[in-house]
């Protein structure tokens, strides 16, 4: 893809492809699993071809997922590892709460806000999944005691609720943010958007490779 | 929409409508005398036949009970239990498991598709085959680990207490087939007091414990025990003493929903006002040349 003049490469083309990959299966998770988990929205089994439908291909959207996010997962992470700095950008949230990130310390390639994204998802994800296998009763129903089951029932509802309320946080800040959901798009954001928002990143990919090559 | 009138359906499984309340119906009950049991299957049988349910051969499991389980195909189950009592006497307990048809059902409460279990207003508990989803949420509920998921179409089966006898005025199969008048049928009130007579009858045999089985906990059920030893139900094949919805199962289809949506719409709602109180963060001019400087020099 061709990209605007003077914008740095951030997404490879794959590391883009896996991202939507992910992402189409955590909206299809959330979809379907909020239409079993509130009977106000039971009515959203109806895109995927009523109750029994939903019930059978919700686990294997999240077992698509899981795959997906490891190959994320290997992906990023040695980029979101905590750093000192980190924690001194969590203490200056409230600047950069207010669009003043001067007042915050330079930040890598992922600042701590993107970093706990990464993390908190990594966490919730492996908790649904686990907890999932043990309420997938079509294939596991006799490995595991009814009482893990409720078990696992619960955690498994509150790990969704939370992994969607980091997905509204994650989205909104891609939003807010301008700029920045043309990395995930194109692959590619501008030389101010990096100055502005990840400038140690700027200056280390400057270092580096030039401009247009992809991290 | 459910047809909630003519079946007089009093609760519906995930469901908001209220159903008509005006027209009162006498609750039933099926009341159990396990000390008149005999074991002779006659009530499995009867299950079976009315049911049209067949049960695979199994294999002996070292117990008279048979099949070994309670399965999609066996609705209700003689339990046989060798207990031997304080005065270090043998006693042959057995007890005819099965849907309890509790007042307050935790199938229902936890099934997440409208109208795969209903409550009729007699009392009965009834799984609604074509509503279900197969999702096992039900087996969760239950504080009696009574549902059973099956392998051939993913759906939930459990005794119906013979809802489609009881509708036209008969008994359920299994009442109808006992030979020593074990299984009664009847309305509740009825059965009570009728448990009564029995219970007062035992006392006077030396059997000081014995009580009637129509746990609270569960708001009673319409399925009674007779229980020679009513302060030990567990003894019975583990009949709960004190059966109630898992609290795990109540957070989750309680406060849980409410709480999980109200969270949902203020993180949503958060985002907005921010965006309405500190607007986007958007690159400016100073920022693009401070970035292509940065660029530019390295190129270098």
């Amino acid at each position: 893809m061709k990209q605007p003049p003077g914008s740095l490469a951030r997404y490879t083309t794959m590391a883009r492809l896996n991202h939507w990959i992910t992402a189409g299966c955590l909206i299809l998770l959330a979809l379907s699993g909020m239409a079993l988990f509130h009977p106000a929205l039971f009515f959203l089994t109806n895109l995927f071809g009523g109750g029994a439908y939903t019930r059978a291909i919700h686990p294997w959207f999240g077992t698509v997922l899981l795959a997906s996010f490891a190959l994320l997962f290997i992906r990023f992470v040695r980029h979101n590892l905590w750093e000192r700095d980190d924690t001194r950008w969590v203490g200056a949230i409230r600047h950069v709460l207010a669009n003043d990130e001067e007042h915050a310390p330079e930040v890598g390639r992922y600042n701590a806000g993107q970093k706990l994204v990464f993390w908190s998802m990594t966490l919730l994800i492996l908790v649904l999944f686990a907890s999932g296998m043990v309420i997938w009763d079509v294939y596991f129903f006799p490995y595991t005691t009814i009482h893990l089951k409720r078990v696992a029932q619960l955690l498994h509802s509150l790990a969704a609720v939370l992994i969607i309320g980091i997905w509204i946080v994650h989205v909104y800040a891609a939003l807010w943010v301008r700029g920045t959901v043309q990395a995930m798009t194109r692959g590619s954001v501008s030389a101010g958007w990096s100055w502005r928002h990840h400038r140690r990143w700027l200056r280390e990919t400057a270092r580096e490779r030039g401009p247009t090559k992809a991290a | 929409m459910a047809d909630f009138q003519s079946l007089d359906v009093v609760r519906r499984s995930a469901s908001t409508e209220i159903p008509p309340q005006v027209r009162v119906q006498p609750e039933i009950a099926k009341l159990i005398d396990v000390s008149r049991c005999i074991g002779c299957k006659a009530c499995q049988a009867a299950c079976m036949e009315w049911n049209d349910l067949r049960q695979d051969v199994g294999y002996f499991e070292g117990s008279y009970d048979n099949p070994a389980d309670l399965s999609p195909a066996t609705w209700t189950l003689m339990r046989f239990t060798e207990w031997e009592d304080p005065k270090g006497d043998l006693e042959w307990l057995i007890r005819k498991d099965g849907c309890m048809h509790c007042a307050d059902p935790g199938c229902l409460e936890a099934c997440p598709s409208p109208g795969a279990i209903v409550q009729y207003a007699n009392g009965i508990v009834d799984f609604v085959s074509e509503n279900c989803i197969g999702c096992g949420y039900c087996i969760k509920g239950c504080p009696f680990n009574i549902p059973r998921l099956s392998q051939a179409d993913q759906k939930v089966y459990k005794c119906t207490l013979c809802s489609d006898r009881v509708a036209v005025g008969q008994e359920p199969a299994c009442a109808k087939a006992c030979p020593t008048g074990a299984i009664v049928f009847g309305t509740k009130s009825d059965m009570t007091a009728w448990a009564g007579e029995r219970i007062d009858d035992l006392k006077s045999r030396g059997f000081d414990q014995a009580g009637l089985y129509d746990p609270a906990g569960v708001g009673g059920t319409h399925v009674m025990y007779v229980l020679h030893h009513a302060d030990k139900p567990s003894i019975y094949a583990g009949l709960p003493d004190n059966p109630q919805i898992s609290r795990l199962v109540q957070a989750w289809k309680g406060m849980m929903k409410p709480i999980a949506m109200a969270g949902l719409a203020f993180t949503a709602v958060v985002g907005f006002m921010h965006w309405m109180v500190a607007g986007p963060n958007e690159v400016q001019p100073e920022d693009e040349e401070h970035g292509r400087k940065v660029l530019d020099e390295k190129q270098e």
